[in-house]
């Protein structure tokens, strides 16, 4: 039993990670219309501005959460006003089909400048507190895991307000629902494209610092953590921002439960033959009522 | 009549010619040369050349014709490779084991297309994406260990035939898009590509003609495929189905106009001569330069090296009507009263 809790923990700690790395792909796919393939690089280039602040600052890695996102934030905008506005002219399923070959190949950029720049090494960070944790009858839980966690509800809850009741959020739903009569009524959407793309971006960065910590951290991980992410998106139903944090943590589960009783090495293919299940049979998503 | 017109009479009596007779420049060219050069490093350009060719022209059956962008070709690719390889280090002839690995990465193909194509455009894409990844993980898991040629097939090894079965497999490839292109079905592939319900409106079967795009697509990936796997002397079986290669492919049919013939070939040669010159001067930054030059081509260039020449061709027309015009105003003003 208490390894059956293990293992459920284990998956709720992983699945947290994802659902944060979603939430930024839902949040742009809801709002901009477009897919990007490179998200996952954006979640490894803030697990390395993470991993410089640990390792030549010397900074804790929560604390250097305060420079991961702002970093990372300043780069989405750079990029969506260098690329991602000038998919704004498309509609529809060009505008999607245009997204996915650019943001490929922008993905295919980050990560060789990272490649170029970092080297490929495999990269962690063990801060001195990361073997210990509570003990609940058993069932281990670091606090760095418990923090992850922690903030990841946070983040959620933030972000749940700040769509709900500011002025910047309310823009972006009300974009998101409609782009025309957004525009009609007064807001600038190029500024919530770029203010949604930032936010975005922030969000990947804070899965990428805790990516630094828990699981490892190359050049090569963006593909990994696109395909998560879409996984995610997927199960939580497209559009849906905030169903992005129950999906990764139900994804999380499966996969530390599949992982612990079919098999280790097919764990990544459960989620995979999970997703395609999903995008056939249920292509709404599984919690979105319709 | 100027003599500039005459010329370009001249030039249109001949030109039917000119095609046909770029296509026999060409070929001669890819027979010719290397025999002449008879160096190892030229055999392998012109082979990565005619299997960039193959695999950009089968990627641009389905994505340029039938407009169904797919991130998933490294798995037909993959497949080729690997039944080619096991059925051949078996005892299999090549030629057989060449064509049974294009027919099962085809009938996997048509296998799987049934259910995928009932995703629609980015769904598609992803969902190809994530078969890829599915049968990359399962290869890695099965088969972990490097795949190595035995020794009698080492002591035999032959680069310019490795060259020779490229680019026949990159003839082939051409022939059957052009083919393809010609025949009745095309209309209903393009129909599709358009607009799936006008297509379907006036009674087109939409799901056949994606699965014959589909199809063929996966056949000639599959092939190419193989090809690899009877060049490669050693590598991971997992490696023919890391995404690099549906991207190469992907990339391919963009750079040099997807959608038509001649633009993957123009295409193929391009990528890899300038990726083999950049490899060899800039290891490390070779494919950031690509991944830019492939995303401005996506954003400025949709129509790809072709269309250089497209707007090329249509900036010197308006600028002959221009002169043209230009002269005669001046003709009337001088016969005017």
């Amino acid at each position: 039993m208490s390894a059956f809790m293990q293992t459920l923990v284990w998956g709720i700690f992983a699945g947290a990670i994802y659902g944060i790395a979603a939430m930024g792909l839902a949040l742009v796919f809801g709002v901009l219309k477009i897919l990007n393939i490179a998200h996952g690089e954006l979640v490894m280039l803030g697990g390395y501005v993470g991993f410089w602040a640990f390792t030549a600052l010397g900074w804790d890695p929560f604390l250097a959460l305060i420079v991961v996102i702002p970093a990372i934030f300043i780069l989405g905008i750079i990029l969506d006003r260098i690329v991602y506005r000038n998919l704004n002219r498309l509609i529809g399923e060009d505008k999607i089909k245009n997204s996915l070959l650019v943001s490929f190949g922008l993905g295919l950029v980050l990560t060789n400048l990272a490649q170029w720049l970092f080297t490929g090494d495999e990269r962690s960070v063990q801060p001195s507190y990361a073997g210990q944790g509570l003990n609940v009858y058993g069932v281990l839980m670091p606090y760095t895991r418990l923090a992850t966690l922690g903030i990841v509800l946070v983040v959620t809850v933030a972000l749940h307000f700040f769509l709900r009741k500011t002025y910047p959020g309310k823009a972006i739903l009300a974009t998101a629902e409609d782009y025309e009569s957004a525009e009609l009524a007064g807001i600038n959407i190029n500024r919530v494209y770029m203010l949604t793309f930032a936010l975005s971006a922030a969000l990947a960065a804070i899965a990428g610092q805790f990516v630094t910590f828990t699981y490892a951290l190359a050049p090569s991980i963006g593909m990994y953590w696109t395909l998560k992410a879409m996984i995610v998106i997927v199960l939580a139903g497209t559009g849906s921002v905030l169903g992005a944090l129950p999906a990764g943590i139900l994804l999380g589960v499966v996969e530390a439960m599949s992982g612990a009783y079919l098999s280790q090495t097919y764990k990544e293919v459960v989620g995979l033959v999970i997703f395609l299940l999903v995008l056939i049979l249920r292509p709404q998503g599984l919690f979105v009522r319709k | 009549m100027t003599p500039a017109s005459r010329q370009s009479s001249l030039f249109k009596q001949y030109r039917r010619w000119l095609v046909p007779g770029a296509i026999v420049v060409i070929l001669i060219f890819a027979i010719v040369f290397p025999q002449q050069m008879a160096q190892d490093n030229i055999w392998n350009l012109f082979f990565l050349m005619s299997l960039g060719i193959a695999m950009g022209q089968s990627w641009n059956m389905l994505g340029g014709f039938a407009g169904q962008t797919s991130l998933g070709h490294a798995a037909f690719f993959g497949i080729g490779a690997l039944v080619t390889r096991t059925l051949w280090f078996h005892g299999t002839p090549f030629v057989l084991a060449f064509i049974v690995g294009g027919v099962a990465a085809g009938t996997f193909a048509l296998i799987i297309g049934a259910p995928t194509f009932r995703l629609r455009g980015a769904y598609f894409a992803i969902g190809t994406l994530a078969v890829a990844e599915v049968l990359r993980i399962t290869v890695a898991q099965n088969r972990p260990f490097i795949s190595t040629m035995p020794g009698d097939m080492i002591s035999s090894y032959n680069l310019p035939a490795r060259y020779w079965v490229a680019l026949a497999l990159a003839i082939a490839t051409t022939a059957a898009a052009y083919l393809l292109l010609r025949s009745r079905w095309s209309l209903g592939i393009l129909g599709v590509r358009e607009d799936e319900e006008a297509a379907q409106a006036s009674g087109v079967h939409v799901l056949r003609h994606k699965l014959l795009a589909l199809g063929l697509s996966a056949l000639f990936m599959g092939f190419a495929g193989a090809v690899f796997a009877y060049k490669q002397i050693s590598y991971y079986p997992e490696a023919p189905f890391f995404p690099t290669f549906t991207f190469e492919a992907l990339m391919i049919a963009y750079i040099g106009g997807v959608g038509t013939v001649i633009g993957p070939v123009i295409g193929g040669a391009f990528f890899v001569l300038v990726r083999e010159r950049l490899a060899a001067n800039l290891t490390d930054v070779h494919q950031v330069i690509f991944g830019v030059l492939f995303v401005l081509v996506v954003l400025l260039l949709p129509g790809g090296l072709l269309e250089i020449w497209d707007r090329s061709k249509r900036i010197m027309a308006k600028r002959q009507t221009k002169k043209l015009q230009a002269t005669r105003g001046a003709e009337d003003r001088e016969g005017g009263p």
